[in-house]
């Protein structure tokens, strides 16, 4: 069955990144370290004096740690959302990519998680939210959401883990009892493999609308007050189009990086790059259409207290972060991304991606901080800057993210192994199969050519049915 | 059922700030210094904003008006307050619990009034201001919410009395500090559900208008528009 009988295991450069750790590791452990304990260090100061040490007053009491929380939460709908579609869509090519994606999901929702509690005034308070839980506040419905996300998520990016976690058990003689734990007494017996099988697609399903709701419910945050610009009911969807935009960026970005560090060009391919650049097209549009409609109906409304914040967005104070938002989201984006030629490559999708997840986070300040800034019964002029401990608390958890994210590519392979050699064997005749099932005159007596031959036609021929798929 | 509220005349303001003082002395609002003002950190409960409104004749308006909180029947900031650090009780006060507050600042940011404000750092009053704090209102600690109480403590007080000497509450025995101090007699306080009350009579003009009326948290503190 297998094509590459010739070598002893092709996948061989999966394990290597768990095998050998160069300097290079170490200076960008090192760095990133460094980064992050610079900014709890200024968290010690903040917690010494008060958030006075941040540009909030009254009335902008929020500002940039919603933001990131925001932010954050949002790049979380990478993973287990894009996943567990592709997976539910079947998409094959999906088989390198997901666990790249789902890692993103898990590590970052802790990040988003911990910006909120930077934010209070007595975090060691923070329990309160649940000993004297206010069921009608949103903030409760986001603690239960983000709580019951983290957990799914958890639970999704494990399973398909253990696998992989017994095949470097058997392998690696380096951390040998830490994966015989993980990986639970695997062995890949039948009777394992059904279990794990149902127990992943049962997840996948799952973990759809719990994802869903989770951005929905980070927009309620807003939606639910009376304040003008926030009070919307476009805003459930709107945040969760812009989580999931937010979050193919991300997945691409990190594609780009592993790729790049650990020669898996033959894992991540172009056409990758261009599957899932094709969905960011598609995300660019829907944010666009999401965004026009929102600013197009306050415009008509036009009732003075939202017409206060969308001139001070459009051409005011915050006209040059909007339409910063509008290159990075939209114009750049859906230049890149509308040629194959762009598309397809690597630096078209990771420019487009970074644009992208600069804009969201345009966005996602510009729904904060002018909607607070120009409250219905105006002050005194104040305006809002973000501090350095804001700003260096915003780099120390990037810095973390992407340690712990790096950290994680040495524990276990970030392509995951078992599903792209199950891809190898066993795709190709069910891809056939699903062919033959839907499609009229395809006899079911398999053709007279041989496997090489059979192999070559079907990715000649299924490919262009594949795709779409997504 | 008492309910109570306030009326402010703008026919009878002249937006001297006597209210403004009163209050900060009365409840132990920290001293803040020009620097913290400046940066939009003062903690006010009732402050002068302008706003506005119809005067007599269909006439837009716009006035320098006190500002407390409205003690809304219908408050935001107690629906999205995670923790019911925030409260409405039986008689329609909303008040802050500050040993409870995680300082999230969700209720600062759903009140359209702007008129709760947070403890950006700990309060402190220089000699000799530290003798004249109030001994009945505690001090707040840093990172907590707080907000106008409508003096609840004096409507302690006055119960306490009532109790000692064996009978009910009158209905003229507790106003709050804003309201006593007014030089130009222009705020009315009391039960908004007594008839015979001055504050209902003065509820009931046909100048009474409440902020944002269409925001649909019906305020307890009814403005009287100018223009008579």
């Amino acid at each position: 069955m297998d094509p590459d009988t010739t070598m002893v295991d092709p996948d061989e450069v999966l394990l290597r990144p768990m095998q050998r750790t160069g300097w290079k590791f170490w200076l960008f452990s090192a760095v990133m370290l460094a980064i992050w304990a610079f900014g709890m260090y200024e968290w010690t100061v903040q917690l010494r004096s008060g958030l006075q040490v941040t540009g909030l007053n009254v009335p902008v009491y929020w500002g940039l740690y919603i933001t990131n929380f925001v932010f954050f939460i949002g790049i979380s709908h990478a993973g287990t959302l894009i996943s567990a579609i592709l997976r539910l869509c079947k998409a094959e090519w999906r088989r390198p990519i997901t666990r790249a994606a789902e890692v993103i999901t898990v590590l970052v929702l802790f990040f988003g998680a911990g910006c909120v509690i930077l934010d209070l005034g007595r975090p060691e308070r923070a329990l309160n939210v649940i000993l004297y839980a206010n069921g009608h506040s949103p903030l409760v419905w986001d603690v239960c959401s983000i709580t019951v996300y983290l957990t799914g998520s958890l639970i999704y990016l494990y399973l398909p883990l253990i696998p992989d976690a017994a095949i470097l058990r058997d392998r690696m003689p380096q951390r040998r009892w830490f994966y015989r734990i993980v990986a639970l007494g695997y062995r890949g017996t039948p009777r394992q493999k059904k279990i794990l099988e149902t127990a992943i697609s049962v997840m996948a399903v799952v973990v759809i609308p719990i994802a869903v709701s989770v951005h929905t419910v980070v927009s309620w945050v807003f939606a639910m007050t009376v304040q003008p610009m926030w009070h919307s009911t476009i805003f459930g969807p709107y945040f969760v189009v812009g989580a999931i935009f937010s979050g193919i960026a991300g997945i691409l970005i990190a594609m780009a990086i592993v790729r790049k560090v650990y020669h898996l060009e033959n894992y991540l391919k172009p056409v990758h790059f261009n599957n899932l650049g094709l969905l960011l097209l598609v995300m660019t549009l829907l944010w666009f259409y999401f965004t026009f409609a929102e600013y197009l109906t306050t415009y008509y409304g036009s009732e003075p207290d939202h017409m206060r914040i969308f001139t001070a967005k459009i051409h005011g104070q915050y006209a040059p972060l909007f339409w910063s938002m509008v290159l990075c989201c939209l114009v750049i984006p859906f230049c890149l991304l509308v040629t194959k030629r762009t598309r397809s490559s690597v630096w078209g999708c990771v420019t487009a991606s970074v644009a992208v997840e600069i804009g969201m986070w345009l966005e996602r300040y510009l729904i904060v901080v002018p909607s607070l800034s120009n409250p219905r019964l105006p002050r005194a002029d104040v305006s809002y800057a973000p501090t350095l401990v804001e700003w260096s608390l915003l780099a120390s958890f990037v810095a973390a993210f992407i340690f712990l994210y790096g950290l994680f590519t040495k524990v276990f392979p970030i392509v995951s192994i078992w599903e792209v050699k199950e891809g190898r064997e066993k795709a190709l005749s069910e891809v056939e199969e699903r062919i033959r099932e839907a499609l009229p005159g395809i006899t079911p007596d398999a053709p007279a050519v041989g496997p090489a031959e059979r192999q070559r036609r079907d990715q000649r021929d299924a490919q262009p049915v594949l795709t779409p798929a997504s | 059922m008492t309910r109570w509220g306030m009326v402010i005349d703008l026919d009878r303001c002249t937006a001297c700030q006597a209210c403004v003082v009163a209050c900060r002395v009365e409840n132990n609002a920290p001293p803040s210094g020009p620097e913290f003002a400046h940066q939009g950190r003062d903690i006010s409960w009732i402050r002068l904003g302008s706003i506005k409104h119809e005067e007599a004749g269909n006439r837009p308006g716009l006035s320098l008006a006190p500002l407390p909180c409205m003690h809304c029947e219908n408050p935001p900031c107690v629906h999205v307050c995670p923790t019911h650090a925030t409260t409405i009780d039986e008689e329609g006060m909303v008040a802050q619990v500050p040993a409870r507050c995680i300082g999230c600042r969700y209720c600062t940011t759903a009140c359209p009034y702007t008129v709760r404000q947070f403890n950006w750092r700990l309060g402190q009053w220089p000699a000799p201001l530290d003798q004249g704090r109030n001994p009945d209102v505690s001090i707040r600690p840093r990172g907590v919410v707080e907000k106008c109480t409508f003096c609840a403590h004096r409507l302690q007080r006055a119960r306490d009395r009532a109790r000692y000497e064996g009978r009910e509450l009158e209905p003229d025995e507790y106003v709050p500090a804003c309201v006593e101090s007014c030089p130009a007699e222009a705020m009315f306080f009391g039960d908004l559900d007594d008839p015979h009350s001055e504050v209902a009579r003065q509820a009931a003009s046909p100048r009474a208008f409440r902020l944002m009326e269409e925001l649909g948290t019906r305020p307890k503190v009814i403005y009287l528009s100018k223009g008579e």
